[in-house]
């Protein structure tokens, strides 16, 4: 008993080592979930980010019919490459609003104009405010909003071809 | 995973060499460097990403001493989201001066920092917040100093015992 006590310190630290390589050979995590998913669209009103688009509330989002929510902006380079695949989710009958965070109306509107425009309605969010309100924690990220005004589902990082049938199939669970 | 991070632009080592060889130490290449370190600060946009200017409460202090104490104690165990591992008071990410100006705001309106810190951590979990909160996950982290001063206190009682004999 005695000296399998004098062992319990080694094993200890045995422990301590494999905890750390374990934790050491995972890739890091870094991606922070909305704890949002599952409560309803915090309330807000936005300003037109464009001339061209109507601008967004929290309202339009439980009108009874399910949408998505991108959280992008102009100067966002991963939002650049996600721009086709909103459009083919534009072309499968998706609605799709944004909100374009910390942008100017003209860098929307050139950004629109160069990469493709999904949106029905952009709303501006000059100081983050929706963003944080969503917990969302970087751009690109899209939401899943179902008709009583939702939220789903959050996809972080921007969407990929691989990516755009798990949306598809959030969009058609919010029905 | 491919989030917009900011990114900074690193200095250009060939630069660093050539004002650390001593007999080339005239005033011309002194003027290099101070145009190098000019450079670098006129480089800060392309950090901060976003070209809108920060918001009006970002880099401000709160006109009120004693508010401003309270919305920098609270920035200073607020995670910042993009650069994870800085509070947003020393961050400056364009993302961690919104929540610095959303922070000063609301301590301006009186809201209590516990509030605003309860708000944040009800949208992004209890990640965002340095300060641990008391919850059966963190039990053991309270509990550890407890059990390791009870076990020093068990360990020296031994050791005392053994003197006195």
């Amino acid at each position: 008993m005695k000296r399998l006590f004098l062992w319990l310190p080694l094993a200890v630290f045995v422990a301590f080592l494999v905890t750390v390589a374990i934790g050491l050979r995972k890739p890091a995590d870094t991606e922070i979930r909305s704890k949002m998913i599952g409560k309803a669209m915090p309330d807000f009103a936005l300003e037109p980010a464009v001339a061209s688009h109507p601008p967004l509330a929290a309202a339009h989002l439980r009108a009874g019919k399910p949408r998505l929510v991108n959280v992008f902006a102009s100067w966002c380079v991963p939002c650049k490459a996600e721009a086709p695949q909103l459009m083919a989710l534009k072309r499968r009958g998706v609605p799709i609003d944004g909100v374009a965070i910390r942008d100017r109306s003209e860098d929307v509107a050139r950004f629109l104009a160069e990469w493709g425009d999904p949106f029905e309605r952009i709303g501006a969010d000059p100081a983050s405010r929706v963003q944080f309100a969503l917990g969302s924690s970087g751009v690109p990220e899209t939401f899943v909003v179902d008709g009583k005004g939702v939220i789903r589902h959050q996809h972080i990082g921007d969407i990929r071809p691989e990516n755009v049938a798990a949306i598809m199939a959030a969009y058609e669970a919010a029905k | 995973m491919s989030h917009s991070r900011p990114s900074r632009e690193s200095g250009n080592p060939a630069s660093v060499l050539s004002s650390a060889v001593p007999e080339k130490r005239d005033s011309r290449f002194r003027g290099n460097d101070v145009l190098l370190f000019i450079a670098l600060f006129l480089a800060a946009p392309a950090f901060a990403q976003s070209t809108l200017p920060p918001s009006r409460y970002a880099y401000t202090q709160l006109e009120d001493p004693r508010r401003e104490a309270e919305a920098r104690a609270l920035m200073e165990t607020l995670r910042c989201l993009v650069c994870q591992g800085q509070s947003i008071a020393d961050s400056d990410a364009d993302m961690a001066g919104d929540m610095r100006a959303l922070v000063r705001e609301r301590i301006a309106a009186g809201e209590k920092p516990e509030a605003i810190r309860a708000w944040l951590v009800e949208r992004y979990g209890a990640w965002v917040s340095y300060k641990p909160t008391v919850e059966p996950i963190t039990w053991p982290l309270w509990a550890a100093p407890l059990v390791l001063v009870a076990l020093g206190i068990y360990l020296a009682r031994g050791r005392f015992r053994k003197k006195t004999r």
